[in-house]
Formats: C-alpha cells, structure tokens, sequence
C-alpha cells in the first residue's frame, strides 16, 4: 500500500529529507501519520463547522479588500438605479459597490454569509451530538467548554458581521441592541453610550464592529479552535459502543493515508457545498432594504437565524413587567429574557459538571453513549432543544401568524404557554421512549429478531421464529454502563447535608427509572429457555450466517458460544 | 508500561457478568478489493473526478472574463452564476475525488490502537511535583511571602488601567436622552422630504410619517435626532378618542401625534391598523391602542408611546405645542 511519502521516489525522499534536517518531520510524522480515526457521520458535523470557519476565512479576507467600515454620510452614485442619489453611509455604499461592481464580489459576499450561518449550524448540531453521546465526560469537559466558548463566539461572530453593512434591517438589529442596553439597571445608558460613542446610532458603531469583527472575535476563534483541536488529539477521538470498542483503545482508520484523503476531501465538499449555494441563493439582500434610517422599518423583521431564540425571547416577555422603583427604572421585559437566555447558556455550558457530580464517576469515557442508554440525560437535552426551539419559533411568531392566517396575539400566548409545557412535554416523552428503546433492546438480545414466520408445532401451537443476533451486533446493544441512585448518607460528622440530599434527589431523578444492560447469565438462561429446534432451525450456520462475504477475510476466529461461557458469580 | 490508574466508578453499577466483548468485527472485503476490474473503473472515476475539476477552475476564470459586470443589473446575476458554478465543480471534482479514492482504493480494515490514561504515569507526575519544588525552592515564592503577595497586588491592579481607557469611547449620556428636536411651534413635517403637513390635508383615518422641520437641514447628528424625533400622526374621528382630560388639547380636531419610537427596544412603530386603531410594534409586537393615549395592550412593552401635544399655526400648518413631556424610546435607569 502507498505507505509513507518517503518510500516513493527520490523527488519526494529528497524534499521529506530537506524538511526533517530542518524541522523534525519524521518526528511528527511518527507520532501522528497513523493516528487512528473512528468513523462515523456524525463526527463530521464538527468538521463542517471547521471547515465553514476556513471558508469564514478566505471570503472575509477577500471582504476586507472591498468594505469600508465609516458612517460618514455619501450621496450614492452606483449602478444600483433604486436608490441612486440616496443619502447613505459609506458602509452601505461600499456594501452595494461589492455587490454590484466587483466581480465576484456578491458571490464572495453569499459565500461569507452562508458560511457563518453554516458555521453557527454545525457547531449547533456538533454540540447536540456531543451532549447526546455523552461525549462530554471525563475527561473531556473543558473541551466542552471550550466548544461552547467557540459556540458563543460564533454567534458573537455572526451578529458584529451582520451589522456591518449598515442597512435598514441590520440597524434596526442594534437598535433592539441599544435598546435593551439601556434596559439594564444602573449602568444602562453609560453601556450603551459608550459602545455607540454618544446616542444612537453614532457614526462610530460600524467601524468599532469591524474591529471586533474581523479582529479580535476571529482571533479569539482561531485561539480557541487551536486548543480545541490540541484536546481531541490529547484525548484520541472517543467511539460508539461497538465489538472491540473499549475505553482503552480506539478503532478506526489511519490519518495517513485515509483520513488525509476523507477529510481533506471533505473540506472541499463543504466548500463546494457552500459555493453551490451561494451562486444560486440570495442571501441579505441588503440592497432591498436601504441604508439605514431610524423611522422606516419592514415588517416581518428577523434576524439572522441563531440569533432569533434571543429575539423570540424577547417577543415572548409578558407585558407590563417594567416598574420604577429602588432608584429606576426596572425594565423587566429585557431583563428576565436576557437572564433567561443567560441561564440557559450558563447551565449548557456546565452541564458536564453537573452530571459529573451527581454520577460520581471518576473514570475515563471513550466509548460514547447510544442516547437511550441515557434515557434521563437525553431527556434533559431534549426539553433543552425544545426550549430553545420555542423561543427560535418565537422570533417568527408574526410570520406564523400571517402565513397561517391565524391571530398574532394567539401564536405569541401559545408560545408563551408552550415554553413551559413544551420542555416538560419532550423530557417525558423522550425519557419514555428512551427505556421503551432500551427494553427493547433487551428483547431483541435475548431473545433474538422477529422473522415474521410463523411455525406450526407438532402439539398444535404455532409460534413465530425470531433470529439470534450475531455476537458483533448483540454486544452494541448489551455495552454501556448503568448507573443507580444513591441515598444521602451522613457526612463524618454523621449530618447529612443539604448538597448531600440535592445529590442523592437528583441521581434519583436520573437513576431511578433504569433498565439495565443484558448480563451473560440472564443471555445463558433465555438461550437455555428456548426450545432448540425453534432457533436452531432458522440459525443453523450461527451468528455471522447472514453476511455473506464475511468469511474470506476473517481472522478472528473466537466464535464461541455464548452459552459455553462458565457463569460468573450471582448478582441480585 | 505504568500501570493504569484506578478511578472512583461512583454511582455506576459495576457488573460482574458482562457479555464478553467478541473482539473487532472481522472485515467485508469491498468489490474493489475482490476484483482488479473493478479496481482500475474506481482508479479511473477518481481520475476523472479530478479532471472535472480542473476544467471547473478553468472555466470560472473564463467565466470571470466573459461574463463582466455592466450597468445592466442582471449581469450581476450571471457573472456570480457562472463563476459560482464553476469554482463548485472544481471543489467538488476534488472533494468527492479524494473521498472517492479513500473508500474504494485505500484499505478500509478497522485497526485498533491503544489509549492512554489522559493523567501522567506515576514516575511523570513524581518528575512533575519535583520539578515545581525545586522552582519553588529556587525561587522562595511560597517563602518569600512580601514577596508574593506585592507580585499578587501589582499583577491584580496592572489591568485596571485600560479598562479606564475605554472611557472615552462615548459621552456620559447626560440629558440628551430627554430631549428631542421638538419645540414650541415646530412645524411637522413628512418624512424624508420635510414637507410641513396643514391639518386639513390629514384626513380621517390616514396616517404621516412626520419628522420636525429642519431635521433635514441639520448639520450633523440627522440620524441621532431623528431616531428620537420621528412621530406618527393619525386622524381619528375625535367620538373615538378617549382622551384623559389634561392632556385634552394635546390633540387637534382628532388628529394625534405620537412618538414613532417603541418603548419597549426602540424599534419604529410603524404599522396602523386602521380598523381598530391600534399600532404595532413589527420587532416585538407590542401592540398599542391609539384611541387611549397609546397604552399598551398588547406584547413586551410596558409604557405608552408619548404623545406629542400638536396644534396649528396661523398658517394652518400643524406645529408642535413642545417637545415631548417625557423621555422617548427604551427605558432606561435614571429616567
């Protein structure tokens, strides 16, 4: 096989012997050229937000060649008929000059935006994968923190670039941020004063969203990202519960030369992807709009889409929370949907520490979790996603209501009401469906697959034959580990605490509905209940029978009955 | 090798008759591997895959040159049509090439290799320890204790300076906040053109956007003045009003002037609903009640739009009777 560059050729083997004198490449090539790699979809949803990030990168750089951050206030003199001669700011008139007289400037102005709305997206599902498979614990929670660092910066990201051009909907962006800066006790009106260097809008607030923009935000990504990627190489990338998959290995494909070839290729796939887009949708079409004036607006406003659940929250505040008293102005309307959305953060952000505290469980997590054998944490993210998902909903509530035709004052209470209910809603639904999965998966390995054939007895009866599951896929649906609830047990000076009682309340809450993994003897007992010629007759061959090609290339050989095993100690 | 550390499980149910791991599942030979045919078809599809995107690149710098952007609009269309498609097939030619390449010619067997604990052997973690003794030997830090907390002092005050710095990135906001361009006999005018508005051209049941006459005129801060000054004026048919009777001859004839600027996050209120006389917020959908002095009835807001006391001038010409009698737009703390 194409091994390493070195063997092929004196060209390469010239070139490989320059760079090691140099720089130590046979170092790093040793450590890393066969790192392996576990595949599965879903750990590409992390590259695609690396990937989009790099697209982030080169389309900007390109931007920043073009844009001009200053407000100062220029007659339009452009191609773009509409609005030749409005008064504008030189933001927007270089935005609209970008568009339509530099070639390619749209594209690479389309590229940009629906690269951040990618980036944002996948970072997004990247972040529900890792919650959902547990990936978070031990020892990778402060790469979860740093992920959500780089979530938050994404979105940060998204918003300072979403203003820059200047338009009637992106200034009507800041104006709900001005508005709700002021909204914030005590120090409200110095905030927002200072971050628009006077009243609003200024003539310093695009150039000051520039900065941080294409400066200090990016670098602070591109720092993050750099640490984030360091851990996964700590860490080797974790794998699903599968035969062979332990915590103290990983399985998988090589970096060289197959992952160099799948993700590298993958970077361009996504870059395709994204390009393909680009040059057929439009995204902000910011010329539609005009430059920015503080009277007019367009109805049906919305913001780009991750910003929208803080929208949507601010939509659904109830009336009439303001008050004045205890020295001000209290304007609970944008307070409790800011702290809202700030809770919210904060608890996805520490979650892993929140878990980790109530399980105990010191040790190393490399194989992930398939969701429902966590049924009460996948519950919990989803009442999360549905939480979020309401107020995402909520940002478009007088969308919904002109479209479907029904009252905006009735979409906006139902939300409000299903803001509550709804997370309550998804834990139990989802917590319930995750234990029906996992007796199901006890059936399933006990007693094997439904055929759908139906078999009639000598005596009479007739009985549907089920199918043994190979050993390969029996053992992904008996590996993963269980937890159980605690008491609160009295410290040593014999009190039991309150953190003591919280601990053992929540672990109940997580534990005590549970359905434990298939053990060998209760596997031994249901084989031995069954009447061999029922599940001889259909699995003669054994386990692997079903794939036909398996047989060529085996090497592993322990096909050993489980029955054959000598049971372990009694349990219960 | 050091041993591997053992860790607390906690809660976790330790069980002692866990199915035994059968080991990797062995491997499915692909057809390429089977067959030398099929082998050279895949070797060729990543060949040409390659190709198709190299003639991509090449025709998007073709098509960078032969479809320009004119005065015609719609050759902003095609150029980013063109040179789009053609960057996405050479993107795509290499993308889909190189994976292509890696899931039928290069070997697809699982290998498995070795985790490590992430925490240093016992021997590193001794190295470790000593190392930070010896440095804290060597320099005193935990004994040298002026030493160490001056270093804490100095270190905890160096960055307060350039949070002072930024002091200068706005005004305080002093009392701008409360005053508008409003002022005893300003005329209203028409957004954007300034246009001064006489109270018969108001009909009933239409609406002006109206901003103070001169705002157009000034100098400097148009937008800063005008996203405080802008107003909506509406005639209602005066039986429909229901006025609160000091501010009775803040309206003329039926007709009334509000602030434009929501007191929720300062959004333009600028949708009336004609029917029933309500205006609505299109960021957050407060919505509020024209007939009684724009109070809230629906949505996130908490206050009333201010009213703006209106009346004409000799000419007819509707002016303002002075600015507005409190602070217009988003709430904020000391107002």
């Amino acid at each position: 096989m194409a091994a390493t560059t070195k063997e092929k050729g004196s060209f390469l083997a010239n070139r490989a012997n320059y760079l090691d004198e140099r720089v130590g490449v046979a170092g790093i090539l040793k450590e890393f050229g066969r790192k392996i790699f576990p595949d599965h979809w879903s750990f590409m949803l992390g590259e695609v937000a690396l990937y989009s990030f790099v697209v982030l990168l080169i389309s900007g750089t390109f931007l920043t060649f073009f844009f001009q951050p200053a407000m100062t206030p220029v007659i339009y003199d452009g191609v773009y008929g509409p609005l030749k001669g409005a008064e504008m700011s030189i933001a927007y008139a270089s935005t609209l000059d970008i568009s339509f007289e530099v070639r390619g400037g749209l594209l690479m102005r389309q590229v940009h935006h629906w690269s951040a709305l990618l980036f944002v997206a996948s970072a997004g599902l990247h972040m529900l994968r890792v919650f959902f498979t547990g990936a978070f614990r031990k020892p990778r929670e402060i790469n979860w923190v740093v992920g959500f660092f780089l979530f938050v910066l994404g979105m940060g990201g998204g918003f300072t670039g979403y203003s820059l051009p200047d338009d009637l909907l992106s200034g009507n962006g800041l104006r709900i941020i001005d508005g709700m800066l002021k909204g914030v006790p005590v120090i409200g009106s110095y905030v927002s004063s200072l971050l628009f260097g006077g009243e609003f809008p200024g003539e310093n607030i695009v150039a000051r969203l520039y900065s941080l923009h294409i400066m200090i935000i990016p670098a602070a990504i591109i720092l993050f990202l750099a640490v984030h990627l360091f851990m996964v190489v700590i860490h080797k990338h974790s794998h699903y519960p599968g035969p062979g998959r332990k915590d103290s290995n990983v399985v998988g494909y090589p970096l060289m030369p197959v992952y160099v070839a799948k993700a590298g290729g993958f970077f361009f796939i996504v870059f395709g992807v994204i390009m393909l887009i680009s040059s057929t949708f439009t995204i902000n079409p910011v010329w539609n709009y005009g430059g920015y004036d503080p009277s007019p607006v367009s109805a049906g406003t919305q913001p780009d889409w991750y910003i929208g659940w803080l929208d949507g929250a601010l939509r659904l505040a109830p009336t009439h929370l303001e008050f004045t008293g205890l020295g001000g102005t209290w304007s609970w309307n944008i307070l409790l949907p800011l702290l809202v959305g700030v809770l919210f953060l904060v608890v996805v952000g520490a979650y892993p520490f929140i878990e980790k505290w109530i399980t105990g469980d010191e040790r190393e997590h490399h194989v992930l979790d398939r969701p429902r054998n966590a049924p009460v944490r996948t519950a919990v993210g989803a009442a999360g996603v549905t939480f979020y998902a309401v107020l995402w909903a909520g940002a478009a509530t007088d969308l919904i209501a002109t479209q479907f035709k029904m009252s905006l004052n009735q979409v906006l209470t139902s939300f409000q009401i299903l803001l509550i209910v709804g997370p309550i809603a998804a834990f139990w639904i989802t917590k319930r469906t995750a234990l029906s999965l996992q007796r199901k998966d006890r059936e399933i390995v006990l007693h094997g697959r439904e055929t759908g054939r139906i078999i009639r007895m000598p005596h009479g009866e007739y009985i549907e034959v089920h199918e043994p599951l190979d050993k390969y896929e029996m053992y992904k649906l008996v590996e993963f580990k269980s937890y159980q609830p605690t008491l609160a047990r009295p410290n040593s000076e014999g009190k039991i605490t309150v953190k003591a009682r919280m601990r053992a309340s929540l672990s109940k809450f997580y534990f005590q509905d549970r359905v434990a993994p298939v053990g060998q003897l209760e596997l031994d007992a249901a084989h031995h209940d069954h009447a061999p010629a029922i599940e001889a007759a259909p699995a003669t061959k054994k386990p692997a029978a079903k794939k036909t090609a398996t047989k060529t290339a085996t090497e592993k050989a322990p096909a050993k009955k489980p029955a054959a095993k000598k049971t372990a100690p009694k349990k219960k | 090798m050091s041993k591997e550390h053992r860790y607390e499980s906690g809660l976790a149910v330790v069980a002692s008759d866990k199915v035994k791991d059968p080991g990797i599942e062995p491997h499915r030979v692909r057809m390429t591997d089977k067959s030398p045919a099929k082998e050279r078809v895949a070797n060729r599809q990543v060949a040409a895959l390659f190709i198709a995107s190299a003639v991509g690149s090449a025709f998007a710098i073709f098509a960078y040159f032969a479809f320009p952007i004119t005065e015609d609009l719609g050759t902003v269309r095609s150029n980013t049509w063109w040179l789009g498609i053609g960057i996405t097939l050479g993107l795509f030619g290499i993308g889909i090439g190189a994976v292509h390449w890696a899931k039928t010619l290069m070997p697809d067997t699982e290998v498995s290799e070795e985790r490590h604990q992430t925490r240093g052997s016992d021997e590193v973690r001794a190295r470790a320890v000593e190392i930070i003794k010896l440095a804290d030997k060597e320099s005193g830090f935990s004994r040298r204790k002026l030493i160490r907390r001056t270093l804490y002092t100095s270190l905890a005050l160096f960055p307060l300076p350039a949070i002072f710095f930024f002091g200068d990135l706005g005004p305080n906001p002093a009392n701008t906040l409360r005053h508008t361009m409003w002022k005893k006999g300003t005329r209203l005018t028409k957004d954007p053109y300034g246009t001064p508005i006489k109270a018969a051209e108001v009909t009933l049941g239409s609406v002006f956007h109206v901003i103070p006459e001169g705002l157009s005129e000034l100098p400097e801060h148009k937008l800063e003045e005008k996203a405080k000054a802008a107003v909506l004026l509406v005639r209602l048919d005066p039986k429909d009003l229901k006025e609160d009777p000091a501010k009775k001859d803040w309206s003329y004839d039926g007709i009334v002037a509000y602030s434009k600027i929501c007191t929720h996050v300062g959004c333009p209120v600028a949708l009336y609903e004609q029917q029933t006389h309500h205006l609505l917020c299109p960021c957050h959908q407060s919505t509020f009640d024209l007939t009684e002095h724009c109070k809230v009835i629906f949505g996130p807001a908490s206050r009333p739009l201010p009213q703006l006391p209106i009346t004409v001038d000799a000419e007819g010409y509707l002016v303002a009777q002075s600015d507005f009698t409190e602070p217009v737009g988003p709430s904020f703390w000391e107002r």
